[in-house]
């Protein structure tokens, strides 16, 4: 670690990494109560649960992100942090608030929350995955205008390279079409619209820049490759990832009473969106193998090519399976989402958090690299919680294929609540896998505590990386 | 521009691509785009045959037809520029790049015209499903000379400055490359959509 205020970032993965434990116990629990549908009712009821997995996700990764960028923006920009009491301030906001919203959901009906936080005044609440108090909507603004100014500043006085502006510029995207959260209009479709203009060009748009860059910073530090050749396909990535994300946004226009041109646009360019992240893989396998130092952060490594494999098939494949307009038509809002949701989140942007967390967190506790047997612990916990998430995929699609005969393709479709029963079999499989995928997180937070010798860098002979 | 492609090693082979490795990338996911767009057209003309060949009457075959003109032209000339530099003749090069600028600023003039004229009909996007094509379609690939021309714009004022030279233009050759990826998908979509009937 070159300058002091990057360790400001072990404040924020602590964070993202416990509320990360939040997100899965709540899992585990929603995923038994699709089997066993009164389980822990009424203390927590299927929808609140949902919420606070949903909204624990958002919130870790948001912390995950702010971290990373502390991490990596000073050494970028040669620097120290512009304002380090800024972001220690900004975090206790952001936690706090973060935690007040959370207890809110579990504590109060949520009726009673949207009228103690005075939703009234500028209603914003009701929606899916913004759920938020329009005051912690507020709240999440300030934190994340303080969060642009604190990195701003410290790029633009600083060194400027192309990997911390295209992070600068999905950081600017992230916190600009947070705003469209704030119009809450009276038409249905007007509201989806905007909606949307949060959700898919959050996590089909701007978080993809962050992705990317985070993702080329690890593989610069790990690999030694040059800066130049990560560079070019950084720009290639992030412009197909623009140009295919922003049109593709059409998919979700399919049925919500847009014009049906939409259902062309949104076909053709949707399927596109798997390209850049399949150039992400390729650009990650590639500069591995012309790496020209041995990093001994082995599992930071791992992190990096997993990152990029598991988004090209949780967002790339699993997404296009259900993105044209004649096979939407009937898995839309079915368990192929759920699907495709649980892979494209965890392959792109939780492995993404957890791989610069594992390249970072050794450098601030004063180390190359965790020690050997802390980086074997890490793989297994990489290895059971990647494979548990296949799995999880495989069994939500294996429901939703069922789901989508019974009850939309058959000649006598079922109803909704008589298919569900007929798929009970795919649920408890997925429960299991996801009680595997806990085990994982548990072995991943011991390994954070495991003593062993240090292990060194080896740096490659040029004529030895060449061959 | 750097000077350094993706593949270092790869530079005692004989080069299989004129210019810069990293814009051959984005031109094959380019030409992807294109190709998937013509075939959801094929499709979608395959359902409304009688009312595809229609519409497609009402386009402006000539505009069309002058526009590829110029597109092929501009892209002869920035051939013309690319020979210019490899004999070290700089302000030949820089003259050429100018010309074929001039070109895709006269297909940009003439599709404006042909856009004004439908607009002016009252056609948009949720006219018909031919007019949806043919809007869609045009505009990106609309879009695509823009961005060709935004290129090839930065690299006539680098060579203006003396920026490349006989032993040094890769740059010359990357833009060109875009360049000549403009022309072909208009060379593919003019007949696909104004003519094939």
């Amino acid at each position: 670690m070159k300058y002091k205020s990057q360790s400001i970032a072990m404040l924020y993965f602590i964070a993202a990494i416990g509320l990360f434990v939040g997100q899965i116990l709540f899992g585990v629990i929603l995923g038994l109560q699709y089997v066993i549908g009164d389980f822990l009712f009424p203390e927590i009821p299927f929808n609140v649960a949902r919420m606070v997995h949903t909204n624990l996700l958002i919130v870790w990764l948001l912390f995950g992100f702010m971290g990373a960028a502390y991490f990596l923006v000073p050494e970028e920009s040669e620097r120290e942090l512009y304002a380090p009491w800024l972001a220690k301030l900004m975090f206790w906001i952001f936690l706090v608030a973060g935690a007040l919203t959370i207890l809110g959901y579990l504590m109060v009906p949520y009726a009673t929350l949207a009228e103690i936080t005075m939703n009234d005044l500028l209603p914003t609440m009701g929606r899916e995955f913004l759920e938020q108090p329009t005051i912690t909507k507020v709240g999440i603004v300030i934190v994340a205008l303080a969060f642009i100014f604190n990195i701003g500043m410290t790029i633009l006085t600083g060194r400027k390279t192309v990997i911390s502006l295209v992070l600068l510029t999905g950081i600017v995207g992230l916190a600009v079409f947070f705003l469209f959260s704030f119009y809450n209009p009276h038409n249905l479709v007007l509201d989806k619209y905007f909606w949307w203009f949060v959700v898919h060009l959050w996590v089909e748009g701007v978080w993809e820049l962050i992705m990317a860059s985070l993702l080329a910073y690890v593989l610069i530090k790990v690999t030694g490759v040059d800066r130049e050749v990560i560079e070019k396909w950084l720009y290639i990535i992030i412009a197909m990832a623009l140009i295919s994300g922003i049109i593709g946004t059409g998919h979700h226009f399919f049925w919500i009473g847009a014009p049906d041109y939409w259902q062309w646009l949104g076909s053709v360019f949707s399927a596109l969106e798997p390209i850049p992240f399949f150039m992400m893989t390729l650009f990650a396998f590639n500069v591995v193998s012309k790496r020209r130092r041995d990093h001994p952060n082995k599992a930071a490594t791992l992190w990096a090519l997993g990152t990029a494999v598991m988004a090209f098939l949780g967002a790339g494949v699993w997404g296009f399976l259900h993105t044209l307009a004649p096979v939407n038509f009937y898995t839309h809002g079915t368990q192929i989402t759920a699907a495709h949701g649980h892979m494209a989140f965890y392959g792109a942007y939780v492995m993404v958090v957890l791989t610069i967390i594992s390249y970072s967190m050794p450098l601030m506790r004063g180390q190359q690299a965790a020690n050997a047997r802390a980086q074997l612990f890490e793989m297994w916990a990489f290895w059971l919680m990647t494979i548990a998430m296949v799995f999880i995929t495989l069994f939500l699609t294996g429901a939703g294929i069922l789901q989508v005969y019974l009850q939309r393709y058959s000649d006598a479709p079922m109803t909704f609540m008589a298919t569900q029963e007929k798929i009970q079999i795919f649920y408890w499989l997925r429960e299991g896998a996801g009680v595997i995928f806990l085990i994982g997180l548990i072995i991943y937070l011991i390994s954070f505590f495991v003593k062993g010798e240090e292990v060194k860098m080896v740096e490659r002979h040029a004529a030895e990386a060449a061959s | 521009m750097t000077q350094a492609t993706i593949t270092k090693s790869d530079t005692d082979l004989p080069k299989l691509l004129p210019g810069d490795f990293a814009i051959w990338f984005f031109i094959f996911a380019e030409l992807l785009v294109f190709a998937i767009a013509f075939i959801a057209y094929a499709v979608a003309r395959q359902q409304n045959l009688a009312m595809f060949n229609h519409y497609q009457l009402t386009l402006n075959r000539e505009l069309g037809a002058a526009n590829t003109l110029l597109l092929i032209t501009a892209s002869y000339f920035a051939v013309r520029a690319i020979q210019a530099i490899h004999q070290d003749e700089i302000k030949s090069c820089s003259r050429w790049l100018y010309a074929s600028l001039a070109c895709g600023a006269g297909f940009l003039l003439l599709k404006s015209f042909e856009y004004y004229d439908k607009f002016a009909a009252g056609i948009n996007l949720g006219s018909n499903t031919f007019y949806m094509f043919y809007l869609s379609l045009t505009l990106f690939h609309f879009l695509h000379v823009i961005l060709g021309m935004i290129i090839l714009f930065a690299i006539t004022i680098k060579a203006q400055r003396g920026g490349y030279s006989a032993e040094n233009h890769t740059g010359i050759e990357t833009g060109a490359s875009y360049w000549h990826m403009v022309d072909l998908v208009w060379i593919i979509l003019f007949p696909l959509v104004y003519i094939m009937h």
